[in-house]
């Protein structure tokens, strides 16, 4: 079967928001009970509970990022070299706090020394909230254009500066993103801990999922009522190989409101986000852990989605010359790629669904103090 | 607007310090990964615990070497992207894919299943923990196979075209991309280079425990895994000695040139240069030892092929040089709007030559008026620096060749059962252990120093790649990186050998030599407090 360039392009503008939203619901509890760990756990068992319950999967769930990264690589080349190089400093300070991770987790318990420990469970707070801050702020200035532009043998010069992404909106994203994802790690944890752990997180649920509910309803209304859009005014065959200059752009009050009014449907996808965070309280209330976990997971996959939908199909768009900005017809890889790596993410993506599962099944139940003391020396 | 030198500069460097340094963690983990494999199936097979607490404690020593891995790896997944955008831009359809594949098809296998390695000991079934083990092995293995696929194409970029309508490269062939000779080789020589790593790291750790006598029977039988692997490792990195890729493609014949120091073609088969000192000024190895007729026959695999020397690639590289301005011209007229059938075919004819003619941008913006001495210039560029890739490769060979004399008398003595009296060689063994990493990092550094002024060889020169970027950005990214990373090394290796140093006492079974120690001593003196022991 050969796919023709437009379904291609459409289908890899779905792969890269499965890997992105992937990455949120699997590493994003990770990231959120790396922010809660030193607040949370009042003591060193505690502590060591909380790592513990992500200490087994973790890494798996970090490679839905480099995944993403590869994947953006090969199906958008001028996506991966313009966000990358223009974001240069924000993407610098998100990898060292990433570099905190990995050897927080592996060598924090491997010296006894309570300022050793202490000092490792700040770093993986560092590994845990900045993340997330940083892709919300670069999420947020995506809908807000970026300073940048193409010369004619296609080199990108990016005029905007690590401070200017700073910006009101891109701070409140990045907050939205920061609340998104403690709620999720608070409701993962209320899964996977138990006692008074499991009493202080519901707490923290029911309060992240409020924060980012007025957020996400404050963000909403910026978009719609006090924010420019992109929209393509003109563009070469959807079907054909082209690069972003062969396209002409305006920028217009309310047109990141356009595919809402298109597709009505896509109205639910924003309804959904919301009465998601609704339930993600109610339920965390009830103490019903795993269904408000499911519940914050569809909250994160929808305040995601909102936000692709709403650009869609920009990528990137830009503010300096909006002709350069990136969509899905034209940041592309060639059609040959597209179709080679179609089939392969089709092969691999169910495989690694499969053994990921099977791996979260082994290590199913509770990670309880008791565990921790009978294991002192393997767990983290 | 083209990046600054100093950019281009201080990119190269940032690339070096942070490809480096992961690689002094990639070789362990290849390796050790299947050792603990081998370690592990003995367990399966006889039961016998000693092989179970020897695959926790070498996999205790594989965790804080791997942390360490996954971290310094992250940065290069992002690091085309961030300073390299306009390579990500001209090769991304071709140099993207094995990336992402490595991502879904290798490293999505070995980090999923890492969690369990440690944590699964006693939700797994003897038999599926030893499948976990192997699926790490294999997803690490496989993960270097993809990614030195990457590196292989931008040595020898095959199945792929210029499109000029979107400015970059473009498949034509996967399949001649995967199955690049390059890359076949280069990735055989990798791995085996790691598993070499891994052994004498097992084997120099595992003689430090028997020269001080302690824990001999868990310490003789790691000795033995990592001599038998170690030597066929160290076979087969020899065997399979990545110059024999060199022939393949252009570039490569320059860095075969230069390792050899070869500046004027002899007649095949060509001598090697066993010592002497390259001059670059005059063109001439002073002081020159040669064994006739072994470079020939190593370069080339054959009797009657030239390794051509530099003098004459210089020649050929000129001619390339003069043919890209001309291609570069067509372009200029094909973009400018006259996309007629014999615009087109002048291109097309010219387009091989395309890269040489993007070496003059450097000197000339244009490149269609460069001077002659613009053009000398760009020539002398495409001929790296021979000293250093002449010192690097005999560094690296001589240091393969102690490696095979160290496992093939550890080999001998332990099975003629006459290893303990050999303390010459467990003191050597230990004090090995270092040099796999040495000879490792030499050996990259022959391959990519090798490989300027281009980074797609022949295609796309290192002064284009890279990102258009403020000086002021990469100075604290670089100091950030070598900064982070010496902090983390430090602690990396501090807890490296406090582990290694405690032994197999380290996994608290009660049955090594530190732990019957303090029980002996509290025996002896019943009023004393348990001591704690240094190592949780």
């Amino acid at each position: 079967m050969s796919l023709d360039y437009e379904t291609l392009k459409i289908i890899w503008w779905a792969f890269v928001g499965v890997l992105i939203i992937g990455f949120a619901l699997t590493d994003g509890f990770d990231f959120g009970v790396g922010m809660m760990l030193p607040f949370v756990g009042k003591t060193d068992g505690e502590r060591r509970v909380i790592i513990n319950t992500i200490g087994p999967v973790w890494e798996g769930n970090q490679t839905w990022f480099i995944t993403a990264g590869g994947a953006t690589f090969a199906a958008w080349p001028l996506v991966y070299a313009t966000a990358f190089s223009g974001f240069y400093i924000a993407l610098m300070i998100l990898l060292f706090s990433l570099f905190l991770r990995p050897v927080g987790f592996d060598y924090r318990s491997k010296v006894a020394d309570p300022r050793w420990r202490n000092a490792w469970d700040w770093g993986l707070f560092v590994g845990g909230f900045v993340p997330p801050l940083i892709c919300g702020v670069a999420f947020g200035n995506l809908l807000l254009g970026v300073p940048f532009h193409y010369d004619d043998s296609m080199r990108v010069e990016y005029t905007g500066s690590f401070f200017a992404l700073l910006n009101p909106f891109g701070l409140l994203s990045g907050l939205l993103s920061v609340a998104m994802l403690l709620t999720h790690g608070a409701t993962y944890l209320q899964v996977k801990t138990e006692g008074a752990i499991g009493q202080r997180v519901r707490h923290i649920a029911m309060a992240g999922a409020l924060a980012s509910l007025v957020l996400f309803v404050l963000g909403g209304l910026w978009v719609a009522l006090g924010m420019d859009g992109y929209r393509i005014i003109s563009m070469p065959d959807a079907n054909s190989a082209f690069m972003p200059l062969a396209k002409t752009v305006s920028i217009n009050a309310g047109a990141w409101m356009d595919n809402y009014a298109r597709w009505p449907l896509t109205k639910l996808i924003p309804v959904v986000a919301i009465a998601a965070l609704l339930l993600t309280i109610v339920l965390s209330a009830a103490s019903k852990a795993r269904l408000a976990f499911i519940s914050s997971g569809v909250a994160v996959a929808g305040i995601i989605l909102t936000a692709a939908t709403s650009i869609f199909p920009f990528i990137l768009p830009s503010s300096l010359d909006p002709r350069s900005s990136l969509t899905i017809w034209d940041a592309v890889s060639s059609q040959k790629t597209l179709t080679i790596m179609f089939w392969l993410v089709l092969f691999f993506l169910p495989i690694i669904i499969l053994y990921t599962s099977w791996v979260y099944r082994v290590m199913r139940g509770k990670v309880t103090l008791k565990d921790i003391a009978d294991n002192e020396h393997t767990a983290y | 607007m083209l990046p600054i030198d100093e950019v281009v500069n201080l990119s190269r460097m940032q690339f070096a310090v942070t490809a480096l340094y992961h690689f002094l963690f990639v070789p362990l983990t290849l390796g050790l990964s299947w050792i603990l494999v081998i370690m592990e199936a003995v367990y399966v097979m006889t039961g016998s615990p000693i092989y179970k607490d020897m695959t926790r404690f070498w996999g205790k020593l594989f965790g804080i070497n791997f942390a360490m891995g996954v971290a310094t790896g992250i940065t290069m997944e992002f690091q085309f992207g961030t300073n390299w955008s306009y390579y990500s831009h001209y090769v991304g359809d071709i140099f993207g894919a094995p990336l992402a594949i490595e991502g879904m098809a290798a490293f999505f296998l070995e980090s999923t299943f890492v969690g369990l390695f440690f944590f699964g000991w006693d939700r797994l079934s003897k038999v599926q923990h030893f499948m976990v083990t192997v699926l790490v092995a294999l997803g690490s293995s496989l993960s270097a196979l993809w990614i030195l696929i990457a590196n292989g194409w931008m040595n020898n970029p095959v199945g792929a075209e210029f499109n000029f309508e979107t400015m970059r490269m473009e498949l034509v062939s996967m399949s001649d991309v995967i199955f690049n000779p390059v890359a076949q080789v280069k990735f055989v020589h990798t791995v085996a280079a790691g598993y070499v790593t891994a052994s004498m790291f097992v084997l120099g750790i595992s003689a430090f425990y028997l020269l001080r006598a302690r824990d001999t029977a868990f310490a003789l039988r790691s000795f033995a895994v990592a001599a038998g692997f170690g030597l066929a490792a160290t076979l087969s990195v020899i065997v399979l000695g990545d110059e024999s890729g060199y022939t393949a493609g252009e570039v490569n014949k320059v860095k075969l040139a230069a390792i050899e120091a070869e500046y004027e073609t002899e007649p095949a088969p060509a001598g090697l240069t066993l010592f002497g000192l390259p001059n670059d000024k005059t063109e001439h190895t002073d002081y020159a030892v040669k064994i006739p007729y072994v470079l020939g026959l190593i370069g080339t695999r054959s009797i009657d092929t030239q390794v051509i020397g530099i003098r004459d690639l210089k020649k050929q590289n000129e001619v390339r040089i003069r043919n890209g301005m001309l291609a570069y011209a067509a372009l200029v007229r094909l973009k400018s709007g006259d996309k007629s059938p014999a615009a087109r075919a002048e291109f097309d004819k010219l387009k091989k030559d395309l890269g040489y003619g993007l070496l003059l941008k450097k000197y000339a913006p244009n490149v269609v008026d460069a001077t002659s001495e613009q053009i000398t210039s760009a020539v002398n560029d495409t001929i790296p620096k021979v000293a250093p890739m002449f010192w690097s490769f005999r560094g690296m060979v001589a240091l393969g060749l102690l490696f095979l004399f160290i496992f093939s008398a550890s080999f001998y003595f332990l099975i003629r059962k006459r290893l303990a009296p050999q303390r010459w060689l467990l003191r050597l063994a230990l004090c090995s252990i270092p040099l796999p990493w040495i000879a490792a990092e030499l050996g990259w550094i022959v391959a990519e120093y090798g490989r300027q002024p281009w980074t797609i060889a022949g295609i796309l020169p290192t002064h284009l790649s890279a990102s258009t970027l403020q000086v002021s950005n990469l100075y604290f990214s670089l100091f950030g990186f070598i900064g982070f990373y010496t902090f983390l090394l430090v602690v990396e290796m501090t807890l490296m050998v406090k582990y290694a140093r405690r032994g197999p006492s380290s996994l608290h079974t009660g049955n090594y030599h530190w732990e019957q120690a303090e029980q002996l001593a509290s025996q002896a003196n019943p009023l004393s407090m348990p001591t704690p022991s240094p190592a949780r």
